[in-house]
């Protein structure tokens, strides 16, 4: 296998874009990364997106967004995972040109979610679950979640409140972010207020929903200084599933597929816990925030929330979390989410985050990316080339 | 829900039908085609008797498209007494009487319907047992 490194990375905002087409918003993204690496030319393009073809009418987005870019009659494909459809695409590149048979790859994960209803887009989100037993019988999205973390609660005695930290760190690193979509920080008082979706999760527990679209330009690491771009290597990126319905887990509280996604990356990069120093973590809701801290190992059972204060989880703390603003304050435009992760993290081992953000010089990031309520989650580990 | 669809799950949302392995005898719901616990693709139906203690819940304030007129609704994960964890909606209870590890029984009830001259959608709901 061969050494695989990123030398390009793009993005755009995460906002109502309405109006910016999917294939545009997709088009920028991908000819950004090309041209952060002075690139002209790449082998493959994989598309990670979830609900293009429920919500714009639109599939076959590999050659639709290969045309769009001036690389019509290259390798491409869309690659579903759900909210994990755009790491799922950075894997494909990475095993593309890990593999020898493709030279330069380019993933990009690209969602809108703004091109119909609210009411659709709910519709289509809940689409990530089980479609016979869970959707069928009216269970959002954010109802599913709402039972984990009733049962959290339950189990462990936290109080509601105690999450807040999460949201309120998440936010305040949103802030500094332009690419995000809440430049506005949020305190304890405007959490207990705000407005119940699926009891016990509200408004602010929930990332919103947005547009947008992420891509990075992988090659070989011995390919990576005939690029501009300032390089970065890919330690791993792994992948592990768990049943798609809650009711199938023996312990809907231990997320199986996040144990197995980081123990499979931790091993391939060759790296511990001590070694992380920051986490992009999936905070598409504040429980899968704390569930997803214990089954990469980094909180015991049941006590994710004593991590819930700045000492451990603020950008100086021992492990920064969603230091560009997470999905909770960047946004979380679904299919497109795992590369804004993967670009952030990138962009922290560079050196080129937001002085208000930038970690002190970190040598390894995790960023992980999950699809369902934990059923496929992707774990990738980056680290500054040495 | 599309007819099809409806139609070919009939005896799991009317008469709560999954299947128990012949080999280790785990019970599954809904059925399986290999069963989780020894990979045996030797399963044969199994009706559960639709009793269960409450394992989580929630109510619902903001709903998908066709649940938006039911709204606010409860829904739950219910422990079956023969094993399996099911996914489903509680009735005949306000949300501030529900209580976690409480017993419930099976129903059958309306779950959706799709307009005024559409489908009307039945199977199963859970709500405090009537003796």
């Amino acid at each position: 296998m061969r050494e695989v490194a990123i030398v390009g990375i793009g993005q755009t905002p995460v906002e109502e874009h309405w109006d910016i087409s999917l294939r545009e918003l997709a088009a920028k993204a991908v000819l950004n990364a090309m041209d952060d690496a002075g690139a002209e030319d790449v082998d493959a393009l994989y598309v990670g997106n979830m609900l293009s073809g429920i919500l714009t009418n639109q599939e076959n987005l590999g050659a639709l967004i290969a045309e769009c870019v001036g690389l019509s009659g290259i390798e491409a494909v869309k690659i579903e995972a759900a909210c994990g459809s755009a790491a799922a695409a950075f894997r494909q590149a990475v095993l593309g040109v890990a593999s020898g048979m493709i030279d330069s790859a380019v993933a990009v994960g690209v969602e809108k979610l703004t091109e119909m209803s609210g009411r659709a887009t709910t519709h289509g989100l809940a689409t990530a679950s089980d479609g016979d037993y869970e959707m069928a019988i009216g269970l959002s999205f954010v109802a599913i979640n709402a039972l984990l973390m009733r049962r959290y609660m339950h189990e462990y005695g936290w109080e509601k409140n105690d999450f807040a930290p999460f949201v309120i760190n998440a936010h305040r690193n949103a802030a500094h972010n332009p690419n995000a979509m809440f430049q506005n920080q949020i305190n304890q008082e405007q959490y207990n207020l705000a407005k119940v979706v699926a009891d016990p999760i509200n408004l602010l527990d929930s990332s919103p929903i947005g547009d947008g679209a992420a891509a990075v330009l992988v090659v070989p690491a011995e390919d990576a200084d005939k690029y501009d771009g300032q390089v970065i290597t890919v330690a791993a990126c792994e992948i592990g599933t768990d049943t798609i319905a809650l009711d199938n887990r023996e312990d809907p509280l231990w997320l199986k597929g996040v144990e197995r996604s980081t123990a499979k990356a931790f091993r391939t990069a060759g790296v511990r816990h001590q070694d992380i120093d920051l986490f992009e973590v999936h905070d598409a809701f504040s429980i899968i925030t704390a569930l997803s801290l214990e089954a990469c190992g980094f909180a015991e059972k049941g006590q994710a929330l004593r991590m819930a204060n700045d000492e451990s989880i603020g950008l100086k703390g021992k492990l920064p979390l969603t230091t560009m603003g997470g999905l909770k304050g960047r946004g979380h435009p679904v299919g497109a989410t795992g590369l804004y992760q993967i670009v952030e993290a990138a962009t922290q081992l560079r050196g080129d985050a937001p002085d208000a953000l930038q970690i002190d010089a970190p040598n390894c990031v995790m960023a992980q990316n999950i699809g369902g309520s934990g059923a496929n989650v992707i774990t990738s580990i980056l680290k500054r080339r040495d | 829900m599309d007819i099809p669809r409806s139609w070919r799950l009939r005896n799991q949302r009317y008469l709560l039908e999954g299947n128990a392995c012949t080999s280790c005898d785990k019970k599954h719901f809904p059925p399986v085609l290999v069963c989780s616990e020894c990979k045996s693709r030797d399963l044969r139906p199994f009706t559960f008797s639709g009793k269960g203690k409450l394992y989580s819940y929630s109510t619902v304030y903001q709903a998908p498209g066709q649940f938006e007129a039911f709204v606010p609704y409860i829904v739950a994960l219910v422990d079956l007494e023969e094993g399996p964890r099911i996914t489903t909606q509680l009735t005949d209870i306000s949300p501030d009487e529900v209580r976690i590890g409480m017993p419930v029984e099976k129903v059958i009830r309306k779950i959706s319907e799709e307009g005024e001259r559409g489908l009307i959608l039945y199977g199963y709901k859970f709500r405090p047992p009537v003796d």
